[in-house]
């Protein structure tokens, strides 16, 4: 099966047999294209290329209702949930009971759920609202309407990722359930641990591509790499660091979401002139919510971030630029550019009102378009013009109008999340070089990313981040194995010793640096 | 370009908060900014011939003629054509040169009545145009140019102060009457929420009854007449006309050159502009630049009410001279529409409101003359906006190619 | 692993619990009770007005013929503005409680000052307060102002916005009109009406369903639009011959037996002609079918989570044009009111904001027709009591009334009166 987005192969060729009964986990790393092909399968995408076989006939889906009447079922990892019906009614939609003049006959659908509810002990009322229910709960129901249009293969899209631990392992004993019941289950996940905890068999995705099928009783470490991948060692060359005092430091930083979720906790590290903190992790593990509260679009419970001995919580977003940090955000389209504007209306957007670019209210032009011209060099930006909008360039070149922009004034702290995200091999380079060099220059950089290559290739330091906490600082020439231990929960030292190798030297320069929330790693299990 | 316009995934609770519309408004703004002139041309093309088709079908000579089409078909369009020519005709030579005049004066005094009409659509379409290019929807035009007429009214009669002094600060009142009346909807949209477009219908209709409200309460109108109107404006208030009597363009004309060019530097030369800007395009990015969003949108809005005030105040001080409870007309109403044929950019605003104004102009010659309803320049009008924002409805009637996506998918 | 995460769970479970534990107090609705209370007692009960206010409930040709009722303006103003002082220190004393108020409270507070006030305001000249015009008035204007909440709220909650509800109205009452001019019917004006508003409704869809255009915009134009049209075959085709055009049908009233002879709402609700009664179905049928039916609960789903629907196979632009398409055929039957349903001819936009009004009382109405219904009673009720007022020459200025509408909506949106809550997806279009 293939799926093309323009020039993006999001599935390439993909093969997977589902045996009927068993949990199949499709493990990879987010973008590797799980979530589309399962999307093909049900009917919400058409697929490109390849055969959908459902009992070895093979079947066309022209929609979600297709898939829905040959057996398919999905929990999407948004749900698909109106949050203001009740439970009954988000079960019958679609498919509803009716009683004369298309009335819906909501005992019936009342029924259905309570009957399905107390099956799997779900505990759901049919009468409470979407959304006043817990994740959790509204996970079930979403499971309730898969089973109540009968489904035998059931589609989990990333089910844990909005999930606690305990409705996790709720969700683990709901799995194996229906499993004994006879249905099949893909599930769809980055976390290794539950892989190992519940899946039959595995398949790992990477770039679009199947790299492999792994058994459950593969290591985490080895399910780690296979879903990362081998080091595709990008040579970036950087000199040792030299850094300085720790004039960045972060003391018991929580931070909370909308939702009450700590999303931030306690988190604790310094970052010192001329070195690089990279912060490795799984996505979704708070390093977006660390590197945002640094920066001020979201402000802490707890906790205290000081710049040059100076305490910057509960300044503006503009005072934190002002004082000399240049922020690379992760979410490049809607956070770093606008689309609409041109190429070097990009590259002063946070500094736009400072001269030289601006005299009082007066913009200057002139200034501007020489400065643009001048970046557009040294970056080495491959542009028609720089008035044209900068959505017509590549995903490669407005990330280096970015940086000409963070990296373009004198910095006391650079932060970059993602920075290499959805760019070309070249660019990658590119981004990397000018990093290191600002590191050299002097300016301590704090550099988020989930890719472990980009990790490696950087970093001098790497902080791993777990469920909002720091797991353990370690040096850059931890083993990968170590790192994936870590990325999943497992504390530094015991990830370090799992992994030591019998050199006494090494395992000592990887020792870790700080041993705040160390424990936290129980929590997954 | 599909982020967009696809619904926000879905969230357990989501509080009617600015974030929550904001998905929706830039994609209004690429709709207006992005098609092209000849789009506009177009359009106009379209809307002119629908018009006169309804010229035709209400015209009974025209549906006589009709009636005998197989028999005398040359009959039918010779009447069709010269009903709608005569309409047309009529409409251009009360909008620009009316070549039957007897003297030069009458024959060039239409082309400065479509800028006396065009005058305070221009600068109540700048205010709509700016609220716009800021992602916001500033459908209070109406009630803005109500308030800055009021006050640009009351001050005229009711103060004593020498000429050009008292225009200046009677102007300055309708200033700040449009800048309060767009700033109750901007400050309640930045610290609750609250949709922009209801709040500033709702101010417009607010408006109408406080100036009914106001016209019959003596102590206001300065006049003991029963009519709910005020006193007629202190010849100091009035803006001076710019050619001698007949004609009767006014200051009011001048300003509005100055307001285009105002706005122009204020979105193309300015850090506020480029505030303004970001904000509507992305709010997102602006936020993460360090722009204060909720900032920008009361003050996007305090300047778009000032720029409808002002077109209030050129309406009472240069043309009226007097309030009534209809001063306003249509002008609010209209200066949406002039704001998006001008594609919310400065000049385009400017262009349209002097066409909006010819077609005002002239509908009045075109009525008295040859009996078509002046209304007819609303339908032009309206159909005029609906094509431009559809430039994929005008490209496939007239078998356009559709331009070269220049943009990346993200 | 239980015990860290307790630990890391403790800040947010303490900081939610405290919230539970101290909700504010609500302190908006006393304030305002306790304010409305005191202007009764000082202005209505105190200063008061000498003389005597008659509340007229009889009209000619009453079964039961009820005599007026006759009261001095201040003892009557005194007596209920203590009244509404006890409930306003109740709603006080309940607030301190943090107990919430019964429905009916406001519904009471309101009625009671509003007759405190008209006391006030029928003294001084010795008025006569009309109940049932009054009464009857309300429901006469708040007739248009319904169909065209219910026209809203359809499409709304289908996701599409509608700001053309006014020009739906206009087009209702045109074509209304006309077809019964020409066919000399009044009913047939009733069976056109639909279509008119249908046929706007068909253009909104089209832009904005088709390309895109968003709705606001296509709304504010097609209102100039429908005035343009209408207009302009008002001042060519309709005055040129009215006697065959636009001449005056009315719907006859339709008195229901037994029902209509109840004292004043038997006259004002049950002797109505045939749209009344068609007002009253549809704002009783949606009130089932949108939240008890397959239809509409097909129409919150697209209008709340398009998403949503579509997986489980609902054809999303489909259901929104359908529905927006049956929104605009309910505003045009409103539209018809104005001509066919008052037995007047049609005027140029003589819809005059009215769908503007609609729109308050939806959103008033927080998207329910029950809500809407009454929003749009409550504006109908001050429109009408303007009117009577200025019949009877009272301090009080008509405009001042005829803001409040508006002015409370402002507050709505604001949030101000409770939570205000469009349908998430409205106006937001639908692409895979």
């Amino acid at each position: 099966m293939t799926k093309v987005f323009g020039s993006f192969v999001a599935n390439d060729h993909i093969d997977l047999t589902i045996e009927p009964g068993e949990i199949h986990a499709l493990l990879g790393e987010n973008g590797a294209g799980k979530s589309t092909m399962m999307n093909v399968l049900y009917g919400l995408y058409d697929a490109d290329g390849g055969d959908i076989l459902l009992d070895d006939k093979p079947v066309t889906f022209a929609g979600p209702g297709d898939a829905v009447a040959a057996g398919i079922g999905m929990v999407h990892q948004h749900f698909m949930l109106v949050p203001v019906f009740t439970v009954a009614e988000s079960v019958a939609l679609g498919y509803e009971p009716t009683k004369s003049v298309g009335l819906i006959d909501l005992a019936e659908a009342r029924k259905k759920v309570r009957e399905i509810s107390s099956r799997f002990n779900f505990h759901l009322d049919p009468d409470a609202r979407i959304e006043d229910l817990p994740v959790g709960a509204q996970q079930r129901v979403e499971i309730i309407k898969a089973l109540s249009r009968d489904a035998k293969i059931l589609i989990l899209d990333e089910p844990t990722a909005v999930l606690t631990p305990q409705e996790t392992d709720e969700l683990i004993s709901i799995m194996r359930q229906l499993k004994e019941q006879g249905t099949s289950i893909v599930f769809i996940t980055h976390k290794l641990r539950e892989v190992r905890a519940i899946a039959d068999s595995i398949t790992v995705i990477r770039r679009g591509k199947i790299v492999g099928e792994a058994s459950p009783e593969s290591t985490e470490a080895e399910l780690a790499s296979q879903m990362v991948g081998r080091a595709v060692s990008l040579t970036t060359e950087k000199d040792e660091a030299d850094p300085g005092d720790a004039t960045f430091q972060v003391r018991g930083l929580t931070v909370v979401d909308k939702a009450e979720n700590v999303v931030v906790d306690d988190v604790s590290f310094d970052v010192r002139r001329g070195e690089i903190l990279a912060v490795a992790g799984v996505q979704g593990n708070g390093q977006t919510e660390l590197a945002e509260t640094i920066i001020g679009l979201t402000q802490p419970r707890l906790g205290s971030i000081t710049l040059d001995g100076k305490n910057i919580v509960g300044q503006s977003v503009k005072d934190r630029l002002g004082s000399g940090i240049g922020f690379v955000p992760e979410d490049r389209s809607t956070d770093g550019i606008i689309a609409e504007f041109t190429i070097r209306e990009n590259m002063i957007l946070d500094v736009y009102d400072r001269p030289p670019y601006a005299k009082g209210l007066n913009l200057k032009p002139a200034v501007i378009n020489d400065e643009a011209k001048k970046k557009v060099e040294e970056f080495d930006i491959r542009l028609g013009s720089v008035v044209d909008p900068i959505a017509t360039l590549s995903g490669g070149n407005q990330q280096k109008v970015v940086l000409s922009r963070e990296l373009g004034r004198d910095l006391r702290l650079f932060i970059a999340s993602q920075p290499t995200r959805g760019l070309d091999v070249g660019s990658i380079e590119f981004v990397h070089k000018r990093v290191i060099a600002e590191r050299d220059a002097g300016t301590p950089c704090l550099i988020v990313s989930t890719e472990l290559d980009e990790v490696y290739g950087i970093a001098d330091r790497i902080a791993v981040m777990y469920s909002g906490r720091i797991v353990g600082v370690v040096g850059a020439d931890t083993s990968r194995e170590a790192l994936g231990l870590m990325m999943a929960g497992v504390p530094a030292d015991e990830a370090l010793a799992a992994t030591a190798a019998p050199d006494e030297n090494d395992a000592a320069t990887a020792a870790p640096e700080t041993n705040s929330a160390t424990t936290s790693a129980e929590e997954a299990k | 370009m599909t982020t967009d316009i696809s619904p926000a995934p879905p969230s357990p609770a989501p509080p009617p908060s600015a974030e929550a519309e904001e998905g929706k408004e830039p994609n209004l703004l690429r709709e207006i900014l992005s098609g092209s002139w000849l789009v506009s041309v177009l359009a106009i093309v379209v809307a002119l011939l629908l018009g006169g088709v309804l010229i035709a079908v209400s015209n009974a000579e025209v549906v006589e003629a009709a009636k005998h089409i197989f028999a005398a078909p040359g009959s039918f369009f010779s009447t069709l054509f010269s009903t709608v020519g005569d309409a047309y005709s009529a409409l251009f030579r009360g909008a620009v040169f009316d070549w039957n005049a007897r003297t030069t004066e009458r024959a060039i005094r239409p082309l400065t009545e479509s800028l006396v009409s065009g005058t305070p659509l221009i600068l109540t379409g700048l205010g709509i145009a700016l609220a716009f290019r800021s992602g916001l929807f500033n459908i209070g035009g109406q009630g803005q140019v109500i308030l800055g007429a009021t006050i640009a009214g009351f001050l005229g009669y009711a103060l004593d102060l020498p000429p050009v002094v008292h225009m200046l600060i009677a102007a300055i009142g309708g200033i700040i009457g449009g800048a309060i009346w767009a700033g109750i909807a901007g400050v309640l949209k930045a610290r609750t929420g609250a949709n922009e477009v209801i709040v500033t219908i709702m101010l417009n209709s607010i408006a109408g009854y406080l100036l009914g409200y106001l016209l019959k309460q003596g102590w206001f109108t300065h006049t003991t007449s029963a009519n709910p109107q005020s006193r007629v404006l202190d010849d100091s208030s009035q803006m001076f006309l710019l050619l001698p009597s007949p004609f009767r363009l006014h200051f009011g004309f001048i300003i509005a050159i100055l307001a285009t060019i105002f706005v122009w530097w204020l979105l193309e030369r300015s850090t506020i502009g480029f505030e303004f800007k970001a904000v509507g395009a992305n709010p997102h990015a602006a936020r993460t630049a360090g722009i204060s969003v909720s900032k920008v949108t009361i003050l996007v809005m305090i300047v778009a009410g000032a720029l409808a005030g002002l077109g209030g105040a050129a309406q009472v001080l240069g043309t009226e001279f007097k309030l009534t409870g209809g001063i306003s007309g249509s002008i609010g109403f209209d200066a949406i529409t002039v704001a998006l044929l001008g594609r919310s950019k400065p000049l385009g605003t400017f262009l349209a409101g002097l066409l909006f104004g010819a077609f005002k102009a002239g509908g009045y010659l075109m009525q008295s003359q040859t009996g078509t309803p002046i209304d007819i320049v609303l339908v032009v009008q309206s159909v005029i906006v609906l094509l431009i924002a559809a430039p994929p409805l005008v490209r496939s009637i007239f078998r356009l190619p559709t331009p070269a996506l220049k943009r990346k998918e993200a | 692993m239980t015990a860290q995460n307790t630990t890391a769970a403790t800040p947010a479970a303490k900081t939610s619990a405290q919230s539970k534990a101290l909700t504010p107090i609500a302190w908006k609705f006393p304030i305002t009770y306790t304010i409305l209370a005191l202007v009764s007692l000082i202005f209505f009960g105190l200063i008061g007005r000498d003389g005597e206010t008659t509340f007229r409930i009889a009209t000619s040709g009453d079964l039961f013929a009820i005599p007026d009722v006759v009261v001095s303006s201040t003892v009557a103003g005194l007596i209920l503005s203590l009244i509404l002082v006890v409930m306003a220190a109740t709603s006080v004393y309940l607030a301190l409680k943090r107990i919430t108020l019964a429905a009916w409270f406001p519904m009471v507070f309101g009625i009671l000052f509003v007759v405190s006030f008209l006391a006030w305001a029928g003294g001084g000249s010795g008025g006569v307060i009309p109940l049932t015009t009054l009464l009857a008035g309300a429901l006469a204007l708040s007739v248009p102002l319904i169909f065209g909440a219910m026209c809203g709220l359809v499409g709304e909650r289908s996701g599409i916005i509608n700001i053309a509800i006014e020009g739906q109205l206009l087009a209702g009452a045109f074509l209304a009109a006309v077809v019964a001019s020409v066919v000399k019917n009044p009913y047939a004006g009733l069976l056109a009406a639909p279509i008119a508003g249908a046929l706007v409704a068909v253009i909104l869809t089209f832009f904005a369903v088709k390309y895109w255009v968003n709705q606001i915009i296509i709304g504010v134009v097609l209102n100039v639009l429908v005035v343009g049209v209408t207009s302009f075959l008002y001042s060519t085709v309709l005055t040129e011959d009215p006697e065959l055009w636009n001449a005056r049908q009315k719907l006859p009233d339709l008195p229901i037996p037994l029902l209509s002879d109840i004292p004043i709402l038997g006259r004002v609700l049950f002797d109505q002609n045939i749209l009344v009664y068609i007002m009253y179905v549809v704002v009783i049928a949606l009130q089932i079918f949108v939240f008890r039916s397959k239809w509409g609960l097909r129409m919150r789903a697209v209008g709340e989570h398009p998403k949503a629907a579509d997986t489980v196979g609902i054809k999303v632009n489909f259901t929104r044009v359908r529905n927006t398409l049956l929104a605009g055929a309910i505003a045009g039957l409103g539209g018809a009111f104005f001509t066919v349903g008052s037995g007047l001819a049609f005027g140029k936009e003589m819809s005059a904001g009215q769908g503007y009004i609609a729109l308050a009382a939806m959103i008033l109405g927080k998207w329910n027709p029950k809500g809407a219904l009454l929003a749009a009673l409550l504006f109908g009720f001050s429109k009408s009591l303007g009117n009577t007022l200025q019949s009877i020459g009272t301090p009080v200025a008509n405009e001042l009334l005829l803001m409040l509408p508006y002015i409370v909506t402002v507050l709505a949106v604001a949030g101000f009166v409770g939570r205000v809550r469009p349908p998430a997806s409205s106006g937001v279009p639908y692409v895979k």
